[in-house]
Formats: C-alpha cells, structure tokens, sequence
C-alpha cells in the first residue's frame, strides 16, 4: 500500500489553519470537478481530494493523521503501525460523511471502511415501509458502427454495495444489452429493474446507462451527424472525380465537382446515425500533395509554377 | 455470469421521464426538481406539473447541477450559470477540434 500525503495533494502547507485547508479544498475542487474540468485524470485528482480533505477537515483524524510523523513520501510502501490511532479519540461512530465513492486502501487501512450513507430521496416519507429502489447511472463506451447498426454488447460495471456487515464493496456485474440501432453520443439507454432492490416487496430502480462514442479512426460523431475527413489528389479536385468513400452502411461512390477546394463540404443526406429523421454524413475535402522528393515531381511542381499563374496569398495582399 | 440480453429505451423526445421518475433518477425530492424548472435550468413539455415531461438532457442536467451543489457548494443561480458556460465550453471546444483537424 501506498502513502499518501495528504497535505501535498491538497497543495498546502502542514502547519495550514483549518480555514487554509477549506479554502484549499474548495480551489482545488472547481479546478478538477469532472463536471468542469477537461483534464484527463480529472476524475481520480478529485476523487483523492476528497479524501485528503475527508481526513484534514477534521481535526481529530487529522491529529491522528500527523500523529503518523512527516518522514513519509508519498507513494512510499506503507503498513500501518499496529497502535498507530490509540489514545485517539473520536467523536461518533464513523469518520466519515461525504464522498460518493470508496476512498483508497491508503484510508481504509486508517480510519477503516465505511458506509458512507449516500442521501437517498426515494419514498422515505410516511410510515409506509415499502420502498422503491434506488436507480443507478453508468456511462459506457460504444463503437459509432455499433449506434449504426444496432448491436449486443456486453458492460462491466463496477457497484458499490454494502454487504452483511454493512461494509462498503465494490461489486461487479456483467450485463448484455442491447443498444438500440440510431441511438447518439451522450443518449441514455433506460433499463428499468436494473437498479437496487426494492425494500418491503417495493419496485426495483432502474439503470441508466449514458452512450459515449468510442474515438474513431476517421468519422466523428455531433448529435445524429458524422463528420469525415476524405483527402484528394490536386487533379481529382481541380478536374472533377469519382471517387470512393466509406460510410457506415458500406463503400460508396462520391462525385466529386470540378474545381473543388480544400474544406468545402459535402452534405450525404440521411447517411449519418439513422432515425426518424437520420442524421447526415458530413464529407469535409482536403486536398493532399504529391511529395516533391524525386526528380521527376520536382520536374512537374517546377513546369506548375512556369505555367499556372496563382498566387495563394493574394487575399494577404502580398 | 452473463444473463439475458437486456433491452431498454433510449431516453429522447418521445421516450421522456415523468416528474416523480426524474426525481428517483436524481435521488431528490420532487420539490427541488422543481426549483430547477423555477430557475429555468430544466424545461419540461407541458402546461400543468402533472403533465411535465423531462427529457434525456434534463436527466443530465439535473444531474450535473445536483454534484455543483454537492461537490462545490455552488447555488442554484450558479450552477445555472455553470451549465450555460460548460455547454459554450463544450461547443467551442469541438469547434477547435474541428479547426485542428481540417488545417
């Protein structure tokens, strides 16, 4: 296992005033909510922020936390010391409070697993002891052909559960599902009875899985529209062609105008996500250069510039 | 173990949560979903609450405003505004993107 310095990921100093240490924290959390942030590792920076800030917003477990000794690195091999916590006390019989997700065995080996009771607003009022179970949200990550197509696929989601002694576990299920043919980027696929249990002969919840698209290697996907990128030879633009493109429904054939020019772009209606409407594919030309590394194209470019009176740069005025 | 092949509907136009299936969705009360329609962060079809009906989008920004709230303190007015840019963010950056790959 792993240390943890807590006082280095919250970027503060050790001897910081539980004032300096919320301030921290709540810097800290705008820059690196998911929500918010864009940066990769978004996710884990801020999940192991709550965790920093679970132990030193409070003083007691930040007491036993220093107790620990500051000759520790980070990321060092650690073992807690057997009677590392004693003489310690603790109000309550927990630690901890907020946090939506199981904290690092770093922690656990501290101050122990908790259920950290996520608030649920599911029919608790009355003195009906029957209730609906929770519903669960998972994003999961599809090929754009699979969205084209329809398809079965098949989702490891990981769970957090408390088992029979009110620990907090992660559970794994494997779930098949079938993702229904025009479904698009960021869409909810709803599973009802896949959420928890109800309680008292309740209705179970439901599961919501959010579609994220795969990257792909040449379309990209905007709401039910695809985007393409298709490189031309200066002549087939210059001269008009036919040439071949792909589409998630198979190769077609592509007119491509006389005098076309870089970025123009051509509309293929109805060959996007299909869907009542269908999306369209969006071809966007480029147009790619012969290299001009053997002789005989450096023979060709030069006959080019003698003969053809073009000059890029006139809107530049230069 | 792998069960049955599961089959669910896609959340959309047609297919859209009651007022009661969102608050579940988002584990509130109903009577904050309703703040949200107040603030003008949610916009549900039809006149009558009894007939609101959210769509998928909603569900996500119900649920994005609920973790502002949660993880950042933030309030209903600033999470409103919060959306507004994350959604501007959103689309200037797949304009760029767009920007980067055809030049």
């Amino acid at each position: 296992m792993e240390f943890k310095d807590y006082y280095k990921i919250m970027e503060i100093n050790k001897d910081a005033s539980q004032g300096e240490i919320k301030r921290a924290y709540r810097k800290l959390a705008r820059k690196y909510h998911p929500d918010v942030s864009k940066e990769a590792d978004a996710e884990s920076r801020f999940k192991v922020l709550g965790e920093a800030y679970e132990v030193l917003k409070d003083p007691e477990k930040r007491a036993a936390y220093d107790q620990l000794g500051s000759n520790w690195k980070s990321g060092q091999e650690f073992n807690p010391p057997p009677d590392w916590n004693a003489n310690y006390e603790f109000s309550g019989g927990d630690f901890a409070s907020g946090g939506a997700s199981a904290f690092s065995d770093f922690f656990e080996s501290l101050f122990g697993r908790q259920n950290r009771g996520t608030y649920s607003g599911s029919q608790r009022q009355g003195s009906n002891f029957r209730s609906q179970g929770e519903d669960h949200h998972a994003k999961v990550m599809i090929d754009i052909e699979d969205a084209f197509h329809g398809a079965t696929r098949a989702f490891t989601l990981h769970a957090p559960k408390l088992n029979s002694h009110g620990h907090l576990v992660t559970q794994d299920r494997t779930l098949k599902v079938q993702i229904p043919k025009g479904i698009s980027q960021g869409q909810q696929i709803r599973l009802s009875g896949q959420g928890t249990p109800g309680t008292g002969g309740g209705e179970k919840g439901d599961l919501y899985l959010e579609v994220e698209f795969k990257p792909h290697s040449f379309y990209r996907a905007e709401g039910k529209n695809l985007y393409l990128d298709l490189p031309l030879t200066p002549w087939e633009a210059a001269l008009g062609a036919k040439v071949k493109v792909p589409t998630p429904a198979g190769i077609i054939d592509l007119k491509i105008a006389a005098d076309s020019g870089a970025g123009n772009k051509l509309r293929l209606k109805g060959r996007g996500i299909p869907g009542k409407p269908a999306g369209d594919l969006y071809v966007i030309l480029q147009i790619s250069l012969p290299s001009g590394n053997t002789q005989k194209a450096q023979k060709f470019y030069r006959k080019m510039e003698q003969e053809l009176a073009f000059n890029p740069r006139a809107r530049l005025g230069v | 173990m792998i069960e049955d092949i599961l089959t669910g509907i896609i959340l959309n136009e047609e297919n859209t949560l009651t007022l009661n299936e969102l608050s579940r969705a988002c584990m509130v009360h109903s009577e904050w979903i309703i703040e949200l329609v107040d603030e003008g962060i949610l916009e549900p079809k039809g006149e009558e609450i009894t007939h609101w009906r959210f769509s998928g989008t909603c569900l996500k920004r119900a649920r994005t405003v609920r973790r502002l709230q949660q993880d950042l303190g933030v309030n209903l007015a600033g999470s409103a505004l919060a959306l507004n840019l994350i959604d501007e963010i959103e689309g200037l950056r797949a304009r760029l993107n767009e920007q980067e790959k055809s030049s």
